[in-house]
């Protein structure tokens, strides 16, 4: 993002407004914790607001919502490999070593 | 020693369509999400491996990390202002943010402090289970990324504030290339909360 012509009042309003809302699901990621359920519903759970809360740190204040093409094609390809890596252990599942 | 030694600091490379120092701690983040990750995957790994698991919530400390997650966050906020006062040309007001972002860094040091100090006193420590040497590990690793963002953000306040003076254009490229970096810890800490304290 330029740093020149930013229409800053805008930009405060949209920070602000991230801000109140990171604070919230915060909020609603602790509250949601102690809901007795099943702890993979509670993993899937935590993950879909971890996941929205980083979209608007990235989004908004790391301006990624209007960043350039090559910024946004590294991260995608950064997004791959890093689900890939994530996914590894699964493998020791599907595929386990019989003893 | 010129300042225009490292080309396109400030200016857009044609071909990249941003300038150095963006697309520079773009490709350093992505970095660190694989070297994150790395960590996450293994915390998957051992935890679907592991004949019992203990609640982060039973060992931990949630209203704490709670204090700490509002820091960080609020941190960001700050830090993010910081870079559009100096857009705005209000050097004041960045010096103002800058320094309650800096001091918010060091209020999640503290409380971190007080969590690593209590389960040390009750013997708990990173060889005691592998929860407790991921959850050292990860926060630590996390930990010493926040120092070196102080560090950093401490720079920009105090001497390398200078070059608001001689170029305020390139400070204000500075201070935005060590927002990027800070947001990404913060970015990392939203994760690390639920998965090690809630989970």
């Amino acid at each position: 993002m330029s740093s020149n012509h930013v229409d800053t009042k805008k930009h405060l309003k949209i920070y602000l407004t991230v801000y109140i809302s990171l604070m919230i699901l915060t909020g609603v990621t602790v509250f949601a914790s102690y809901i007795p359920t099943t702890v993979g519903l509670g993993i899937t759970l935590a993950l879909i607001i971890a996941s929205i809360k980083s979209s608007l740190v990235a989004g908004y204040f790391m301006h990624l919502i209007a960043e350039k093409k090559i910024i946004f094609w590294t991260l995608v390809l950064t997004a791959i490999f890093f689900i890939f890596l994530i996914f590894i252990p699964l493998m020791s599942v599907l595929d386990p070593i019989k003893y | 020693m010129s300042l225009e030694i490292i080309p396109y600091t400030i200016e857009v490379r044609e071909d990249t369509g941003v300038n150095n120092a963006k697309l520079g701690i773009w490709l350093f983040l992505t970095s660190e999400v694989m070297l994150f990750g790395a960590l996450f995957s293994s915390y998957v790994f051992l935890r679907i491996g592991a004949a019992s698991w203990p609640e982060g919530s039973s060992i931990l400390n949630i209203p704490m990390a709670t204090l700490n997650t509002a820091f960080l966050i609020t941190s960001s906020i700050t830090m993010v202002m910081s870079w559009l006062s100096l857009v705005e040309k209000n050097f004041s007001a960045y010096k103002k943010y800058m320094l309650v972002t800096i001091l918010l860094g060091l209020a999640f040091l503290v409380v971190k402090y007080f969590e690593y100090s209590a389960k040390f006193e009750h013997h708990l420590y990173p060889s005691t289970n592998t929860f407790l040497g991921l959850y050292f590990l990860m926060t630590g690793l996390h930990v010493l990324h926040v120092i070196g963002g102080l560090i950093m953000n401490i720079y920009l306040l105090l001497p390398g504030a200078k070059m608001w003076q001689s170029y305020p254009e390139r400070f204000t490229n500075r201070v935005e290339t060590a927002g990027l970096y800070w947001h990404f810890v913060d970015l990392v800490w939203i994760f690390l909360f639920p998965i090690l304290y809630l989970l």
